[in-house]
């Protein structure tokens, strides 16, 4: 009932909205733009010009401090971090030249009457001008993009890498390290059952020494090679600070891998780090919740269900050796399961 | 066939009427119906993302058990974002424009007495009435409209487990989208017979108005990859109430394991993307064609680089059917087909810049009529640039990783095919409303539109990029539950109140367009001082367009401000509509 309620302010607004134009007489004039209007009107471009260079520098300035830390902590990120820059730095000059042509031209050229615009119809050289421009500065986008994409996507010759598995259901993630053979024990859903919440195959003999977690630790320096599984929908594993992402797809494995290379603890000491959670502690003590610290995170960005805006899980990158230790602390799945 | 005058009903005309201005107008209205409920949407569910924990009263009144208490639940949010979507992208950028202006400007701008097949032409937009509907009772099922976003993935969207939006909401959305794409396909056949047949005599394809251009090619694009969405909704509808496993595999969902075996999402993601990146430009050739239009109209100058803007949309038509899988380059599919597309999709900047710079060049050295069409059409020339910059980032997919499904991709389709493809429609609706209603629309209403629309615009979905790159998912109902998205609270503000604003000035449109049909100043013949054979044609409404015989085509639609030798405008006035044959001594361009 209250919905017809706002419906019929609505309608009153209408009809006050109606009269009011009826009475200012606006439908009975000439619609055609007049010289004063072209006048007006570009000059009024040329702000609209001038208000979106401001909102780009603003943006600029302003949002910097809202975005990821520049500091990639996987040296694969380190590549697309340089892609991304001279993209962004391209895009930047273009944004600005184009955007004030129009601007500026608009004004320029506003409508006088009696003025004889220039009857300017083809160019072959221009056309050619600008057609090659843009595949050549393309040409170099695409290789450098193309080059980056391979080195980040293969994973054939990684050394010695460390192989996870990370499960992915409504709505929250599960993870497996491959235990000391480094390999995973099979996984379907059709073996879930009781504690065995990610469906391992327990008689695969490389089942019994992988190692169950909820939280995530990586090591500093060495590769790291993960493995997806989906168990109903899709979801997407997305870890922004690796500069990391892939969709876990039921019924098929995906996988994703990165060199981790700034520990939490580096992490928190950057200055970018700092700025930006200065910023949300002290958001977050005007509204009485507590102060956070720096942590790293996988979270789920593919549409899952209801709570897919709340589907995460901390990432912890340590030194090695500290991982090492950690790791050994771990009950396997095994011992788990025998419990 | 125009002394033909058989006598028409009430019905005959105005509800079943197989007269392709008629038609135009019908589908004009449904679209702006349609327009209104999918911008009301984004409006409730950016006050849940600008104020995540206040409620509101608004939200109460309209979301009932989805907005209890005056805070919207989850599945609400989701429902609302995924019809918002849908309406926006097929049933207001793709209906709305390209059914409104194909079937209003073919016929006149080609020299037909009507469409090739106005039976057909009829049952198109009833199917397309049909599919609204259905969509629109869609929204009030009480398990929930469908909600899976736009994109309707499964196995979200198969399984009424997952989500309770895939119940009954989901199937009425995927009946509702065969329709649609049945009336598409009616449409899209017509609109080529028509323009490849029935042009007037002279009228040859180097001399059609690029909009007719842009609409040619858009329903071939149609025509070749619409069908390709219908077999997945087939199938998705096979996987839901059949028991198939086309699309689904090895899930266990609410503690039980169920049957489906051997099936891909990824499948459903290659046909569903096989209709969704062309559709891009199915929305948005045929603003671009409009907008080169009004923009050499109002320039009183010639499109620059005719020939050109013909091979640009071709080309862009063709890279536009090899490039859907840049939408899924982290799916997981092979790293070398996401090579593949990459270098498919970044080449579309080419022809995007060549049609860029000939707009810009088109202005240079005009003599520019600011009249709100053309406010329109060069606002859209820059978002178009603007959104488009930012796709170099998103086609390629190294930089894909890491802002793939972000608040960055939302903020870029929005600039570049949404706002680029609205300010198209309104460019049209300003420009050839005095031959869809023999009236006028009023200009300071026009500009007031144009000046709240476009800043809005720009301060809507300018800062959207800039928490994309902070990491920030779409989708996401709220975003605190994560500490590190605090900071974006505010930002998320600035966009909420640039959109309502924005939204509420849809009203003055609306408002202008509804009294300027009752009440608007009466139409002359050619008010914007026009080429194309539209402006030839009598102001009142008349079955078969033109009193008489067909007029002769003897140029191009661009003849403006053309000169003779001497330097002095041909026939003392700065337009040469197509019927005008070429003078002595004149050059054809």
């Amino acid at each position: 009932m209250k919905a017809l309620f706002f419906i019929l302010i609505f309608v009153v607004i209408a009809t006050a909205f109606w009269q009011f134009f009826k009475l200012l007489g606006l439908f009975k004039k000439e619609q055609v733009a007049s010289e004063k209007e072209n006048n007006i009107n570009g000059w009024l471009m040329l702000g609209l010009g001038g208000f979106i260079y401001g909102l780009m520098l603003y943006s600029m300035i302003q949002g910097k401090v809202v975005l990821l830390p520049m500091l990639s902590a996987s040296t694969e990120g380190e590549h697309i971090d340089n892609l991304f820059i001279i993209t962004m730095g391209l895009i930047f000059v273009v944004q600005f030249i184009t955007q004030f042509l129009i601007y500026y031209f608009t004004f320029k050229y506003r409508g006088v009457k009696g003025k004889k615009a220039t009857f300017y119809a083809d160019s072959h050289k221009l056309e050619m001008w600008w057609t090659i421009t843009p595949t050549v500065v393309l040409s170099v986008l695409i290789i450098y993009g193309l080059w980056t994409w391979n080195n980040v996507q293969d994973l054939s010759n990684a050394e010695n890498p460390l192989i996870i598995e990370v499960y992915a259901k409504q709505f929250q993630w599960e993870a497996r390290y491959a235990g000391e053979d480094n390999q995973l024990g099979i996984g379907n859903v059709r073996f879930i059952k009781g504690i065995n919440t990610m469906g391992v195959d327990m008689s695969d003999l490389s089942s019994a020494d992988d190692i169950p977690v909820r939280e995530l630790y990586l090591p500093k320096g060495r590769k790291v090679i993960f493995k997806f599984r989906s168990q109903d929908v899709l979801h997407s594993a997305y870890m922004p600070h690796f500069r990391a992402q892939i969709n876990c797809v039921p019924g098929m494995i995906t996988s994703f891998g990165f060199t981790p290379s700034v520990t939490t603890l580096e992490m928190r000491d950057n200055e970018d780090t700092k700025a930006k959670f200065d910023a949300i502690n002290e958001l977050r003590v005007e509204r009485g919740d507590d102060a956070v610290e720096f942590d790293y995170l996988l979270l789920c960005n593919k549409i899952c269900g209801s709570s897919h805006y709340n589907m995460q899980m901390k990432v912890t990158v340590v030194e090695e050796e500290d991982f090492n230790s950690w790791l050994k602390e771990q009950k396997t799945l095994a011992q788990v399961i025998n419990q | 066939m125009s002394d033909h005058h058989h006598k028409e009903t009430f019905v005959t005309k105005y509800i079943f009427s197989q007269d392709h201005k008629m038609i135009a107008k019908q589908y004009l209205i449904t679209g702006m119906f349609m327009g209104v409920i999918g911008v009301f949407m984004s409006m409730l569910f950016r006050l849940q993302l600008a104020y995540p924990e206040q409620s509101f009263t608004i939200i109460e009144a309209f979301l009932g058990k989805g907005g209890e208490g005056g805070q919207m639940t989850p599945d609400m949010y989701y429902g609302l974002v995924t019809i918002h979507g849908t309406i926006m992208v097929f049933f207001v950028l793709t209906a709305g424009l390209s059914g409104t202006f194909s079937n209003l400007l073919i016929p006149l701008q080609i020299g037909a007495r009507d469409m090739a097949s106005g039976f057909l032409n009829m049952i198109s937009y009833w199917l397309f009435f049909l599919s609204s509907m259905i969509m629109f009772i869609s929204i009030f099922v009480h398990t929930g409209m469908a909600s899976a976003g736009w994109t309707v993935y499964p196995p979200l969207s198969a399984l009424p487990q997952a989500m309770s939006g895939s119940g009954l909401g989901m199937t009425l959305w995927l009946a509702s989208m065969a329709i649609f794409i049945a009336s598409s396909l009616l449409g899209s056949l017509n609109y080529i017979v028509t323009v490849l047949n029935l042009r007037t005599k002279g009228m040859k394809m180097t001399r059609l108005p690029l909009t007719i251009w842009a609409f040619l090619i858009t329903a071939i694009i149609g025509v070749v990859s619409f069908p390709v969405l219908l077999s997945a909704a087939l199938l998705l509808l096979f996987d839901r109430s059949l028991g198939t496993s086309f699309f689904l595999s090895d899930i266990f969902i609410q503690g039980e394991v169920l049957h489906y075996k051997g099936g891909s999402p990824i499948l459903f993601e290659h046909l569903f993307w096989f209709l969704g990146h062309p559709e891009v430009y199915i929305i948005l050739l045929p603003a671009l064609g409009i907008t080169s239009e009004v923009i050499s109209t109002n320039a009183r100058k010639p499109i620059f680089g005719y020939r050109a803007m013909i091979g640009s949309i071709m080309a862009i038509a063709f890279l536009s059917t090899i490039v859907w899988g840049h939408h899924m380059f982290v799916t997981g599919m092979n790293p070398f087909l996401g090579s593949v597309f990459t270098f498919t999709t970044l080449l579309i900047a080419i022809p995007s810049a060549v049609k860029a710079f000939n707009y810009i060049t088109t202005l240079w050295k005009g003599n520019l009529q600011l009249n709100p069409a053309m406010l329109f059409s060069i606002g859209m020339v820059s978002t178009f640039i603007t959104g488009g910059l930012t796709g170099l980032i998103l086609g390629d997919s190294a930089l894909d990783i890491n802002v793939h499904d972000t608040m960055f991709v939302v903020a870029h389709f929005h600039l570049v095919m949404g706002i680029s493809a609205l300010f198209g429609m309104f460019a049209g609706v300003y420009h050839w409303f005095p031959k869809m209603y023999g009236k006028m629309m009023s200009k300071d209403l026009g500009y007031l539109h144009f000046w709240i629309t476009a800043i809005s615009a720009y301060g809507v979905f300018f800062p959207m990029h800039f928490i994309g790159l902070a990491g920030l998912p779409r989708r996401y109902y709220s975003n605190t539950a994560f500490p590190i998205f605090d900071d974006l609270l505010h930002i998320n503000k600035v966009i909420t109140v640039f959109a309502i604003i924005g939204g509420l000035a849809q009203l003055i449109f609306l408002a202008n367009f509804f009294f300027s049909i009752r009440k608007g100043k009466k139409a002359v013949q050619n008010p914007w001082r026009g080429n194309s054979l539209e402006w030839t044609a009598p102001v009142k409404h008349i079955h078969g367009n033109w009193d008489g015989d067909i007029p002769e085509v003897h140029r191009w639609a661009y003849d403006y401000s053309k000169v003779d030798d001497n330097g002095d405008l041909w026939g003392g006035q700065d337009f040469t509509p197509q019927n005008i044959p070429i003078r002595d001594g004149e050059e054809e361009f």
